[in-house]
Protein backbone atom coordinates (compact mmCIF):
# COMPACT_ATOMS: atom_id res chain seq x y z
CA UNK A 1 0.00 0.00 0.00
CA UNK A 2 1.44 3.40 -1.03
CA UNK A 3 0.60 7.66 -1.32
CA UNK A 4 -1.87 8.79 0.81
CA UNK A 5 -3.79 5.13 2.45
CA UNK A 6 -0.05 4.16 2.87
CA UNK A 7 0.45 7.06 5.19
CA UNK A 8 -2.93 6.63 6.61
CA UNK A 9 -2.46 3.16 7.40
CA UNK A 10 1.11 4.30 8.87
CA UNK A 11 -1.15 6.58 11.49
CA UNK A 12 -3.19 3.48 12.23
CA UNK A 13 -0.91 1.34 12.71
CA UNK A 14 1.36 3.60 14.70
CA UNK A 15 -1.96 3.96 17.70
CA UNK A 16 -2.73 0.54 17.02
CA UNK A 17 1.15 -0.68 17.97
CA UNK A 18 0.69 1.83 21.64
CA UNK A 19 -3.12 0.05 21.84
CA UNK A 20 -1.32 -3.59 21.45
CA UNK A 21 1.14 -2.84 24.03
CA UNK A 22 -1.22 -1.61 27.15
CA UNK A 23 -3.78 -3.40 27.84
CA UNK A 24 -4.13 -0.65 30.64
CA UNK A 25 -5.28 1.85 27.79
CA UNK A 26 -7.16 -0.49 25.60
CA UNK A 27 -9.12 -0.96 29.05
CA UNK A 28 -9.76 2.66 30.12
CA UNK A 29 -11.33 3.50 26.86
CA UNK A 30 -13.66 0.94 27.22
CA UNK A 31 -14.24 1.89 31.11
CA UNK A 32 -16.07 5.10 31.33
CA UNK A 33 -18.51 4.01 28.57
CA UNK A 34 -19.17 0.62 31.16
CA UNK A 35 -19.66 2.96 33.76
CA UNK A 36 -22.10 5.27 32.38
CA UNK A 37 -24.28 2.31 31.04
CA UNK A 38 -24.57 0.63 34.17
CA UNK A 39 -25.43 3.51 35.72
CA UNK A 40 -28.00 4.80 33.53
CA UNK A 41 -29.15 1.15 33.42
CA UNK A 42 -29.80 0.68 37.07
CA UNK A 43 -31.54 3.98 36.72
CA UNK A 44 -34.12 2.57 33.77
CA UNK A 45 -34.78 -0.16 36.26
CA UNK A 46 -35.69 2.11 38.76
CA UNK A 47 -37.36 4.02 36.70
CA UNK A 48 -39.38 1.54 34.96
CA UNK A 49 -40.97 0.87 38.11
CA UNK A 50 -41.79 4.29 38.48
CA UNK A 51 -42.84 6.05 35.50
CA UNK A 52 -44.70 4.96 32.30
CA UNK A 53 -42.55 6.50 29.96
CA UNK A 54 -39.69 4.62 30.86
CA UNK A 55 -41.72 1.20 31.46
CA UNK A 56 -43.47 1.30 28.00
CA UNK A 57 -40.25 1.96 26.39
CA UNK A 58 -37.24 0.55 28.75
CA UNK A 59 -34.34 1.22 26.55
CA UNK A 60 -34.91 5.08 25.65
CA UNK A 61 -31.91 6.01 28.48
CA UNK A 62 -29.54 3.54 27.60
CA UNK A 63 -29.97 3.99 24.25
CA UNK A 64 -29.89 7.81 24.78
CA UNK A 65 -26.44 6.80 26.83
CA UNK A 66 -24.81 5.34 24.00
CA UNK A 67 -25.54 7.09 21.32
CA UNK A 68 -24.23 9.72 23.54
CA UNK A 69 -20.94 7.71 24.18
CA UNK A 70 -21.04 7.58 19.94
CA UNK A 71 -20.74 11.48 19.60
CA UNK A 72 -18.62 12.26 23.12
CA UNK A 73 -16.06 9.51 22.30
CA UNK A 74 -16.29 9.93 18.40
CA UNK A 75 -14.94 13.61 19.57
CA UNK A 76 -12.78 12.29 22.22
CA UNK A 77 -11.15 9.97 20.02
CA UNK A 78 -10.05 12.11 17.42
CA UNK A 79 -8.39 14.71 19.94
CA UNK A 80 -6.79 12.14 22.44
CA UNK A 81 -5.44 10.46 19.27
CA UNK A 82 -4.23 14.03 17.93
CA UNK A 83 -3.07 14.81 21.77
CA UNK A 84 -0.56 11.71 22.03
CA UNK A 85 1.19 13.11 19.21
CA UNK A 86 1.51 16.31 21.54
CA UNK A 87 2.65 14.48 24.31
CA UNK A 88 4.85 12.21 22.92
CA UNK A 89 6.52 15.34 20.70
CA UNK A 90 5.88 13.63 17.91
CA UNK A 91 4.14 15.92 16.14
CA UNK A 92 6.91 18.05 14.25
CA UNK A 93 8.29 14.65 12.91
CA UNK A 94 4.78 14.18 10.98
CA UNK A 95 4.13 17.34 9.87
CA UNK A 96 7.86 17.42 7.88
CA UNK A 97 6.99 14.25 6.78
CA UNK A 98 4.91 13.33 3.20
CA UNK A 99 2.19 13.16 5.50
CA UNK A 100 -0.59 15.67 4.14
CA UNK A 101 -2.93 17.57 7.07
CA UNK A 102 -5.96 15.53 5.01
CA UNK A 103 -4.35 12.45 5.74
CA UNK A 104 -3.81 13.30 9.05
CA UNK A 105 -7.59 14.47 9.44
CA UNK A 106 -8.50 10.71 7.86
CA UNK A 107 -6.67 9.07 9.92
CA UNK A 108 -7.94 10.56 12.93
CA UNK A 109 -11.26 9.88 12.29
CA UNK A 110 -10.60 6.53 11.27
CA UNK A 111 -8.75 5.91 14.73
CA UNK A 112 -11.77 7.72 16.62
CA UNK A 113 -13.95 4.62 14.88
CA UNK A 114 -11.70 1.99 15.99
CA UNK A 115 -11.18 3.70 20.00
CA UNK A 116 -15.15 3.75 19.68
CA UNK A 117 -15.46 0.33 18.99
CA UNK A 118 -13.09 -0.50 21.77
CA UNK A 119 -15.26 1.61 23.89
CA UNK A 120 -18.44 0.97 23.30
CA UNK A 121 -18.99 -2.63 21.86
CA UNK A 122 -18.49 -4.22 25.31
CA UNK A 123 -20.58 -1.91 27.15
CA UNK A 124 -23.58 -2.38 24.95
CA UNK A 125 -23.11 -6.20 25.13
CA UNK A 126 -22.78 -5.77 29.03
CA UNK A 127 -26.60 -4.32 28.36
CA UNK A 128 -27.62 -6.98 26.61
CA UNK A 129 -26.35 -9.34 29.49
CA UNK A 130 -27.59 -7.14 33.25
CA UNK A 131 -30.85 -5.52 31.38
CA UNK A 132 -31.77 -7.84 28.69
CA UNK A 133 -31.82 -4.88 26.90
CA UNK A 134 -30.04 -5.28 22.77
CA UNK A 135 -29.47 -2.32 21.34
CA UNK A 136 -29.55 -3.65 18.16
CA UNK A 137 -33.42 -3.83 18.23
CA UNK A 138 -33.30 -0.45 17.34
CA UNK A 139 -32.96 -2.10 13.49
CA UNK A 140 -31.27 -0.49 10.59
CA UNK A 141 -31.55 3.26 11.60
CA UNK A 142 -29.03 2.44 14.22
CA UNK A 143 -26.14 2.63 12.07
CA UNK A 144 -27.77 6.09 10.46
CA UNK A 145 -27.82 7.06 14.16
CA UNK A 146 -24.09 6.19 14.49
CA UNK A 147 -23.05 7.86 11.45
CA UNK A 148 -25.23 10.97 12.38
CA UNK A 149 -23.38 11.25 15.63
CA UNK A 150 -19.69 10.02 15.15
CA UNK A 151 -19.48 12.49 12.00
CA UNK A 152 -20.41 15.50 14.19
CA UNK A 153 -17.62 14.30 16.78
CA UNK A 154 -15.41 14.61 13.91
CA UNK A 155 -16.73 18.23 12.84
CA UNK A 156 -15.86 19.22 16.20
CA UNK A 157 -12.88 17.39 17.77
CA UNK A 158 -11.05 18.50 14.59
CA UNK A 159 -11.73 22.49 15.58
CA UNK A 160 -10.13 21.05 18.82
CA UNK A 161 -7.18 19.96 17.34
CA UNK A 162 -6.60 22.80 15.25
CA UNK A 163 -7.40 25.08 18.40
CA UNK A 164 -4.20 22.68 20.01
CA UNK A 165 -1.78 23.32 17.22
CA UNK A 166 -2.33 27.08 17.14
CA UNK A 167 -2.75 27.65 20.96
CA UNK A 168 -0.92 24.91 22.19
CA UNK A 169 -1.79 22.83 25.05
CA UNK A 170 -3.76 25.57 26.64
CA UNK A 171 -6.77 24.38 24.94
CA UNK A 172 -6.15 20.88 25.83
CA UNK A 173 -9.04 20.82 28.33
CA UNK A 174 -11.40 21.57 25.23
CA UNK A 175 -11.44 18.14 24.50
CA UNK A 176 -13.24 17.28 27.52
CA UNK A 177 -15.22 20.45 27.25
CA UNK A 178 -16.63 21.07 24.31
CA UNK A 179 -18.69 18.09 23.61
CA UNK A 180 -20.57 18.53 27.22
CA UNK A 181 -21.42 21.94 26.31
CA UNK A 182 -23.68 20.51 24.43
CA UNK A 183 -25.08 17.83 26.30
CA UNK A 184 -27.78 20.11 27.90
CA UNK A 185 -29.43 21.23 24.63
CA UNK A 186 -29.10 18.55 22.49
CA UNK A 187 -32.13 16.27 23.63
CA UNK A 188 -30.30 13.51 24.48
CA UNK A 189 -32.80 11.71 27.40
CA UNK A 190 -35.61 14.40 26.65
CA UNK A 191 -37.37 15.89 23.67
CA UNK A 192 -35.86 19.24 22.23
CA UNK A 193 -39.10 20.57 22.93
CA UNK A 194 -39.01 21.05 26.65
CA UNK A 195 -35.80 23.53 26.01
CA UNK A 196 -37.07 27.60 26.06
CA UNK A 197 -37.56 28.54 22.76
CA UNK A 198 -34.05 29.80 22.19
CA UNK A 199 -32.26 27.32 22.85
CA UNK A 200 -34.48 25.14 20.75
CA UNK A 201 -33.48 27.01 17.90
CA UNK A 202 -29.92 26.56 19.18
CA UNK A 203 -30.84 22.98 19.38
CA UNK A 204 -32.02 22.72 15.78
CA UNK A 205 -28.60 23.80 14.35
CA UNK A 206 -27.10 20.91 15.90
CA UNK A 207 -27.18 17.26 14.32
CA UNK A 208 -27.20 15.06 17.21
CA UNK A 209 -30.63 17.02 18.30
CA UNK A 210 -32.35 15.05 14.76
CA UNK A 211 -30.68 11.94 15.59
CA UNK A 212 -31.93 11.61 19.72
CA UNK A 213 -35.21 12.60 18.18
CA UNK A 214 -35.25 10.59 15.68
CA UNK A 215 -34.04 7.87 18.62
CA UNK A 216 -36.76 8.32 20.64
CA UNK A 217 -39.52 7.82 17.55
CA UNK A 218 -38.12 3.95 17.35
CA UNK A 219 -37.88 3.34 20.79
CA UNK A 220 -41.14 5.02 22.24
CA UNK A 221 -43.10 5.33 19.14
CA UNK A 222 -41.58 2.52 16.90
CA UNK A 223 -41.44 4.59 13.83
CA UNK A 224 -38.36 5.37 11.74
CA UNK A 225 -38.42 9.65 11.27
CA UNK A 226 -36.55 9.73 7.98
CA UNK A 227 -37.08 13.59 7.86
CA UNK A 228 -34.97 13.86 11.37
CA UNK A 229 -32.36 11.16 9.70
CA UNK A 230 -32.01 13.59 6.22
CA UNK A 231 -31.98 17.01 7.89
CA UNK A 232 -29.50 15.52 10.94
CA UNK A 233 -26.95 13.83 7.92
CA UNK A 234 -27.51 17.02 5.95
CA UNK A 235 -26.47 19.08 9.05
CA UNK A 236 -23.63 17.00 9.69
CA UNK A 237 -22.02 17.57 6.27
CA UNK A 238 -21.88 20.96 7.36
CA UNK A 239 -20.73 20.60 10.69
CA UNK A 240 -17.67 18.18 8.87
CA UNK A 241 -16.90 20.91 6.52
CA UNK A 242 -16.94 23.23 9.27
CA UNK A 243 -14.52 20.90 11.47
CA UNK A 244 -12.31 20.31 8.31
CA UNK A 245 -11.89 23.74 7.07
CA UNK A 246 -11.22 25.02 11.01
CA UNK A 247 -8.63 22.44 11.19
CA UNK A 248 -6.89 23.64 8.04
CA UNK A 249 -7.39 27.47 8.95
CA UNK A 250 -5.70 26.67 12.53
CA UNK A 251 -3.11 24.22 10.91
CA UNK A 252 -1.75 27.36 8.73
CA UNK A 253 -1.94 29.84 11.58
CA UNK A 254 0.06 27.42 13.70
CA UNK A 255 2.53 27.67 10.68
CA UNK A 256 2.42 31.30 10.26
CA UNK A 257 3.29 31.80 13.64
CA UNK A 258 5.73 29.39 14.50
CA UNK A 259 3.35 26.84 17.20
CA UNK A 260 4.46 23.60 15.15
CA UNK A 261 7.88 24.34 16.10
CA UNK A 262 7.19 25.17 19.62
CA UNK A 263 5.35 22.31 20.16
CA UNK A 264 8.03 20.08 18.44
CA UNK A 265 10.87 21.55 20.96
CA UNK B 1 27.83 23.56 -13.32
CA UNK B 2 25.58 21.97 -10.68
CA UNK B 3 22.21 22.79 -10.45
CA UNK B 4 21.42 23.83 -6.75
CA UNK B 5 19.48 21.14 -4.70
CA UNK B 6 18.40 23.68 -2.21
CA UNK B 7 17.88 27.41 -3.47
CA UNK B 8 17.37 30.44 -0.65
CA UNK B 9 16.62 33.97 -1.56
CA UNK B 10 15.64 36.57 0.56
CA UNK B 11 14.53 34.37 3.06
CA UNK B 12 12.84 36.11 6.00
CA UNK B 13 10.49 35.77 9.51
CA UNK B 14 9.14 38.52 11.12
CA UNK B 15 7.20 38.21 14.18
CA UNK B 16 5.62 41.24 14.51
CA UNK B 17 8.72 43.62 15.43
CA UNK B 18 11.33 40.80 15.99
CA UNK B 19 13.34 40.06 12.70
CA UNK B 20 13.80 36.10 13.47
CA UNK B 21 15.03 35.66 9.90
CA UNK B 22 15.93 38.90 8.03
CA UNK B 23 16.38 37.98 4.16
CA UNK B 24 19.20 35.35 4.15
CA UNK B 25 20.56 34.00 0.58
CA UNK B 26 22.55 31.01 -0.01
CA UNK B 27 22.50 27.84 -2.03
CA UNK B 28 23.01 24.36 -1.65
CA UNK B 29 24.40 21.85 -4.31
CA UNK B 30 23.85 17.78 -4.11
CA UNK B 31 26.64 16.08 -1.92
CA UNK B 32 27.44 19.55 -0.04
CA UNK B 33 27.36 19.68 3.84
CA UNK B 34 26.53 23.32 4.96
CA UNK B 35 27.51 24.09 8.34
CA UNK B 36 24.82 27.44 9.56
CA UNK B 37 27.08 28.57 12.69
CA UNK B 38 25.12 30.87 15.35
CA UNK B 39 24.12 31.56 18.56
CA UNK B 40 21.43 31.02 20.67
CA UNK B 41 18.32 33.16 18.42
CA UNK B 42 20.53 33.79 16.03
CA UNK B 43 17.72 32.47 13.40
CA UNK B 44 19.28 28.66 12.67
CA UNK B 45 16.44 26.69 13.88
CA UNK B 46 14.01 28.91 12.12
CA UNK B 47 15.63 29.28 8.68
CA UNK B 48 15.87 24.95 9.25
CA UNK B 49 12.01 25.04 10.22
CA UNK B 50 10.87 27.16 7.06
CA UNK B 51 13.01 25.16 4.60
CA UNK B 52 10.44 21.87 6.13
CA UNK B 53 7.32 23.55 5.65
CA UNK B 54 7.18 23.81 9.54
CA UNK B 55 7.19 27.51 9.39
CA UNK B 56 5.74 29.73 6.72
CA UNK B 57 8.33 32.55 6.25
CA UNK B 58 7.26 36.36 6.06
CA UNK B 59 8.94 36.99 2.54
CA UNK B 60 11.72 35.39 0.38
CA UNK B 61 12.07 31.85 -1.81
CA UNK B 62 12.46 28.66 -1.68
CA UNK B 63 13.53 26.30 -4.50
CA UNK B 64 14.24 22.89 -3.34
CA UNK B 65 15.35 19.84 -5.86
CA UNK B 66 13.92 22.78 -8.51
CA UNK B 67 10.51 23.39 -6.72
CA UNK B 68 9.12 26.02 -5.28
CA UNK B 69 8.76 24.88 -1.83
CA UNK B 70 6.50 27.20 -0.41
CA UNK B 71 3.73 26.23 -2.86
CA UNK B 72 4.29 22.56 -3.33
CA UNK B 73 5.98 21.55 0.02
CA UNK B 74 4.89 18.04 -0.62
CA UNK B 75 6.52 17.20 -3.78
CA UNK B 76 9.96 17.96 -2.23
CA UNK B 77 9.27 16.14 1.35
CA UNK B 78 9.16 12.51 0.27
CA UNK B 79 13.18 13.35 -0.76
CA UNK B 80 14.07 15.12 2.50
CA UNK B 81 14.50 14.38 6.38
CA UNK B 82 15.26 15.95 9.40
CA UNK B 83 16.61 15.23 12.91
CA UNK B 84 16.75 17.19 15.98
CA UNK B 85 17.61 15.87 19.74
CA UNK B 86 14.61 18.52 20.44
CA UNK B 87 11.74 16.32 18.88
CA UNK B 88 11.00 13.24 20.17
CA UNK B 89 10.06 9.83 18.73
CA UNK B 90 6.92 8.34 20.48
CA UNK B 91 8.34 6.45 23.48
CA UNK B 92 6.19 4.09 23.55
CA UNK B 93 6.66 2.17 20.40
CA UNK B 94 9.50 0.23 20.46
CA UNK B 95 12.59 0.74 18.24
CA UNK B 96 11.27 -1.40 15.14
CA UNK B 97 7.68 -0.13 15.13
CA UNK B 98 8.68 3.30 15.12
CA UNK B 99 10.61 2.37 12.03
CA UNK B 100 8.48 0.87 10.30
CA UNK B 101 5.86 3.89 11.03
CA UNK B 102 8.15 5.98 9.31
CA UNK B 103 8.93 3.93 6.51
CA UNK B 104 5.32 3.72 5.76
CA UNK B 105 4.71 7.38 5.82
CA UNK B 106 7.59 7.71 3.70
CA UNK B 107 6.44 5.27 1.30
CA UNK B 108 9.72 3.08 1.24
CA UNK B 109 9.09 0.15 -0.51
CA UNK B 110 11.48 -2.49 0.84
CA UNK B 111 10.26 -1.73 4.45
CA UNK B 112 12.16 -4.59 6.35
CA UNK B 113 15.28 -5.13 4.23
CA UNK B 114 15.62 -1.35 4.65
CA UNK B 115 15.05 -1.10 8.64
CA UNK B 116 17.69 -4.54 8.80
CA UNK B 117 20.07 -2.44 6.76
CA UNK B 118 19.69 1.11 9.10
CA UNK B 119 19.75 -1.40 12.07
CA UNK B 120 22.73 -3.24 11.25
CA UNK B 121 24.59 -0.08 9.47
CA UNK B 122 23.77 1.95 13.14
CA UNK B 123 23.90 -1.04 15.59
CA UNK B 124 20.61 -0.84 16.53
CA UNK B 125 19.79 -4.58 16.02
CA UNK B 126 19.69 -5.36 19.42
CA UNK B 127 17.62 -2.44 20.37
CA UNK B 128 14.58 -3.52 17.72
CA UNK B 129 12.17 -4.49 20.32
CA UNK B 130 13.04 -2.19 22.71
CA UNK B 131 10.28 0.74 23.60
CA UNK B 132 12.47 3.59 22.29
CA UNK B 133 11.42 5.50 26.30
CA UNK B 134 13.78 3.01 27.56
CA UNK B 135 17.02 4.20 25.34
CA UNK B 136 19.56 5.61 26.46
CA UNK B 137 20.73 9.32 24.69
CA UNK B 138 23.34 7.85 22.70
CA UNK B 139 21.20 4.82 21.19
CA UNK B 140 18.23 7.64 21.00
CA UNK B 141 20.29 9.79 18.91
CA UNK B 142 20.95 6.67 16.77
CA UNK B 143 17.21 5.89 16.14
CA UNK B 144 16.44 9.53 15.34
CA UNK B 145 19.12 9.24 12.72
CA UNK B 146 17.57 6.24 11.23
CA UNK B 147 14.79 7.29 11.45
CA UNK B 148 16.07 10.21 9.27
CA UNK B 149 17.70 7.93 6.68
CA UNK B 150 14.76 6.08 6.29
CA UNK B 151 13.87 6.85 3.56
CA UNK B 152 17.43 7.17 1.83
CA UNK B 153 16.81 11.15 1.78
CA UNK B 154 18.59 13.55 -0.86
CA UNK B 155 18.53 16.62 1.24
CA UNK B 156 19.14 15.76 5.09
CA UNK B 157 18.36 18.75 7.70
CA UNK B 158 19.88 18.39 11.38
CA UNK B 159 19.73 20.78 14.21
CA UNK B 160 22.47 19.72 16.28
CA UNK B 161 22.69 16.08 15.94
CA UNK B 162 25.56 15.56 18.02
CA UNK B 163 23.95 17.77 21.50
CA UNK B 164 24.37 15.84 24.48
CA UNK B 165 26.17 13.02 23.20
CA UNK B 166 29.79 11.78 24.85
CA UNK B 167 32.71 12.38 22.85
CA UNK B 168 32.36 8.57 21.48
CA UNK B 169 28.94 8.60 20.57
CA UNK B 170 29.63 11.86 18.86
CA UNK B 171 32.70 11.15 16.83
CA UNK B 172 30.55 7.35 15.74
CA UNK B 173 27.74 10.13 14.40
CA UNK B 174 29.76 12.24 12.33
CA UNK B 175 31.72 9.63 10.88
CA UNK B 176 28.56 8.11 9.84
CA UNK B 177 27.03 11.01 8.16
CA UNK B 178 30.29 11.66 6.54
CA UNK B 179 30.01 7.86 5.01
CA UNK B 180 26.29 8.47 4.30
CA UNK B 181 26.94 11.88 2.59
CA UNK B 182 30.30 10.04 0.85
CA UNK B 183 27.46 6.82 -0.65
CA UNK B 184 24.55 8.66 -1.35
CA UNK B 185 25.78 11.97 -2.74
CA UNK B 186 23.18 13.83 0.07
CA UNK B 187 23.17 17.38 0.66
CA UNK B 188 23.36 17.98 4.13
CA UNK B 189 22.14 21.42 6.19
CA UNK B 190 23.65 21.36 9.50
CA UNK B 191 22.78 23.57 12.12
CA UNK B 192 25.74 23.22 15.22
CA UNK B 193 27.23 24.83 17.97
CA UNK B 194 29.96 22.21 17.61
CA UNK B 195 32.92 24.21 15.88
CA UNK B 196 35.10 20.44 15.87
CA UNK B 197 31.74 19.15 14.42
CA UNK B 198 31.25 21.99 11.89
CA UNK B 199 35.05 22.30 10.58
CA UNK B 200 35.09 18.15 10.26
CA UNK B 201 31.71 17.81 8.53
CA UNK B 202 31.19 21.20 6.22
CA UNK B 203 32.25 22.54 2.59
CA UNK B 204 31.05 25.84 3.78
CA UNK B 205 30.19 27.63 6.45
CA UNK B 206 27.19 30.09 6.93
CA UNK B 207 28.27 32.76 10.03
CA UNK B 208 24.06 33.82 11.42
CA UNK B 209 23.66 36.61 13.91
CA UNK B 210 20.64 38.22 14.53
CA UNK B 211 19.01 36.71 11.89
CA UNK B 212 21.18 37.22 9.17
CA UNK B 213 24.56 35.86 7.75
CA UNK B 214 27.13 37.88 8.40
CA UNK B 215 30.16 35.94 7.07
CA UNK B 216 30.18 32.61 4.69
CA UNK B 217 33.24 30.84 3.36
CA UNK B 218 35.07 27.59 3.48
CA UNK B 219 35.96 26.62 6.90
CA UNK B 220 39.55 27.27 5.82
CA UNK B 221 38.87 30.80 4.44
CA UNK B 222 37.07 31.81 7.25
CA UNK B 223 40.14 31.08 9.63
CA UNK B 224 42.35 32.49 7.28
CA UNK B 225 40.06 36.02 6.96
CA UNK B 226 39.33 36.48 10.83
CA UNK B 227 43.39 35.04 11.31
CA UNK B 228 42.22 32.52 13.18
CA UNK B 229 43.71 29.15 14.63
CA UNK B 230 39.98 27.58 14.77
CA UNK B 231 36.42 28.11 13.81
CA UNK B 232 35.37 28.61 17.58
CA UNK B 233 37.42 31.55 17.71
CA UNK B 234 35.82 32.63 14.49
CA UNK B 235 32.71 32.63 16.62
CA UNK B 236 33.29 34.64 19.03
CA UNK B 237 34.61 37.23 17.08
CA UNK B 238 31.36 37.49 15.10
CA UNK B 239 29.30 37.05 18.32
CA UNK B 240 31.53 39.44 20.13
CA UNK B 241 31.49 42.19 16.71
CA UNK B 242 35.12 41.84 15.99
CA UNK B 243 35.87 43.20 12.62
CA UNK B 244 37.94 40.70 10.82
CA UNK B 245 40.93 43.42 10.70
CA UNK B 246 40.76 43.25 14.91
CA UNK B 247 40.12 39.70 15.07
CA UNK B 248 43.97 38.79 14.85
CA UNK B 249 45.52 41.28 16.82
CA UNK B 250 42.63 41.10 19.84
Amino acid sequence: MSGSAGRILALLLRHGYVLRSSLTRALEIAYWPTMQMLVWGFMSVFLAGKTSYVAQAFGVLLSGALLWDVLFRGQLGVCVSFLEEMWSRNLCHLFVSPLRPWEMMVGLMALSVMRLLIGIVPAAALCGLFYGFDVTSLGWPLLGFFVGLIVMGWGIGLVVCGLIMRYGMAAESLAWLLGFALMPVTGIYYPVAVLPEWLQALAWTLPSAYMFEGMRAVVVEGQFRADLMLQGLALDVVWLAGGCAGFMALFEAARRHGQLLQQGE
Amino acid sequence: MTTAMVEVVGLAKRYEAVRAVDGIDFTLAPGEVVGLLGGNGAGKTTTIAMLLGLLVPSAGRVRIFGQDFLAHRHRCLPRMNFSSPYVDLPNRLTVEQNLAVYARLYGVADRKARIAELARDLDIADLLDRPSGKLSSGQKTRLALAKALVNRPSLLLLDEPTASLDPDTADWVRGYLERYRRESGAAILLASHNMAEVERLCDRVLMMKAGRIVDRGRPEELLARYGRQNLEQVFLDIARDRAQGQAAAS
